[in-house]
């Protein structure tokens, strides 16, 4: 069971490799923003 | 309604109102995706032909559905931008962009790895794939002109018009497996009458679509406040979120 499960019926890298790349996406899109805005919030502080 | 409109259309109201939105659209989206990834990866039973490959399908097709609704918000936002220069839709033109490429850069890949051991190829010129290839660089020409133009305002508007002018291949991505001898699969979801898709193997594709535009919606409410940030620094809205620490 489980070897199919990480095996993917022979297709792992394939799904795998999709999952993963998914989860950069998904990650950079999540932490993209938070850093810009914190970088913005220093800008906007410190030009006073 | 067009006060209302015009009301939301007001930096500060929007501001506040995404600050209110944003986590609740987060929540949505990691509810309707996690039950859609797990229920893909470990519920959905094995196709007959495609065995346990047919699971890249929960990334690949709410991914591209994604970068076409993208693109046609952030036309919308380009047109609104161009014709009434509100400078909301400005600020969503530009926030649109990156999180659109993205999503089709992970169609594309996804749609690469699926298509090499299905198809047996990484790649092929048909119609949907060069389509949705295009939409990337028509994506990744939004944020290039974006950053090459200095004023924001006269950025948004060169922004907002190759948004328009590109908007035309959204219809030709979609309609591609119609129109064309494509070598893609056709239109399964959105025909005309009940899908032929198995049930267990249906819910997890219909959760999974439904969480990435609930993502979406956080990411462009995330983004779009940055960039009404920036272009509103000098205001008074602004100042008093920066001095109340509450931004």
């Amino acid at each position: 069971m489980s070897s199919n499960f990480l095996n993917m019926s022979g297709y792992a890298v394939y799904v795998w490799g999709s999952y993963g790349f998914a989860a950069a996406v998904f990650a950079w899109n999540l932490i993209a923003p938070r850093l810009r805005r914190r970088q913005i919030l220093k800008e906007l502080s410190t030009t006073e | 309604m067009w006060t209302w409109f015009h009301r939301l259309a007001s930096p500060p109201t929007f501001y506040r109102l995404a600050d209110r939105f944003a986590p609740w659209f987060g929540i949505a989206a990691a509810g309707l995706l996690g039950y859609g990834i797990v229920g893909g990866l470990f519920f959905a039973p094995a196709d007959y032909q495609q065995s346990d490959a047919f699971r890249i399908i929960y990334i690949h097709v709410p991914a591209a559905a994604l970068s076409l609704s993208i693109y046609m918000l952030m036309a919308t936002a380009g047109a609104v931008a161009v014709i009434w220069r509100i400078k909301l839709a400005e600020c969503v033109l530009v926030s649109a962009a990156p999180v659109g490429a993205s999503f089709t850069a992970l169609a594309l890949v996804t749609g690469m790895l699926w298509g090499k051991p299905m198809w047996g190829a990484y790649w092929v010129w048909d119609a949907r794939l060069t389509a949705e290839l295009i939409l990337l660089f028509l994506y990744v020409g939004v944020i290039g002109l974006n950053q090459a133009i200095e004023d924001p305002r006269a950025a948004a508007r060169a922004c907002g018009l190759l948004a328009l002018i590109g908007v035309i291949n959204v219809p030709i991505v979609h309609y591609s497996v119609e129109w064309w001898n494509s070598l893609h699969q056709g239109s399964t979801i959105l025909k005309m009458g009940k899908p032929n898709m198995n049930a267990e193997m249906a819910r997890p594709l219909y959760a999974c679509l439904l969480g990435v535009y609930f993502f979406m919606g956080y990411v462009l409410l995330r983004r779009t406040q940055n960039e009404l940030l920036l272009r509103e620094s000098g205001t008074a809205w602004v100042k008093e979120r920066l001095e109340s620490s509450n931004v």
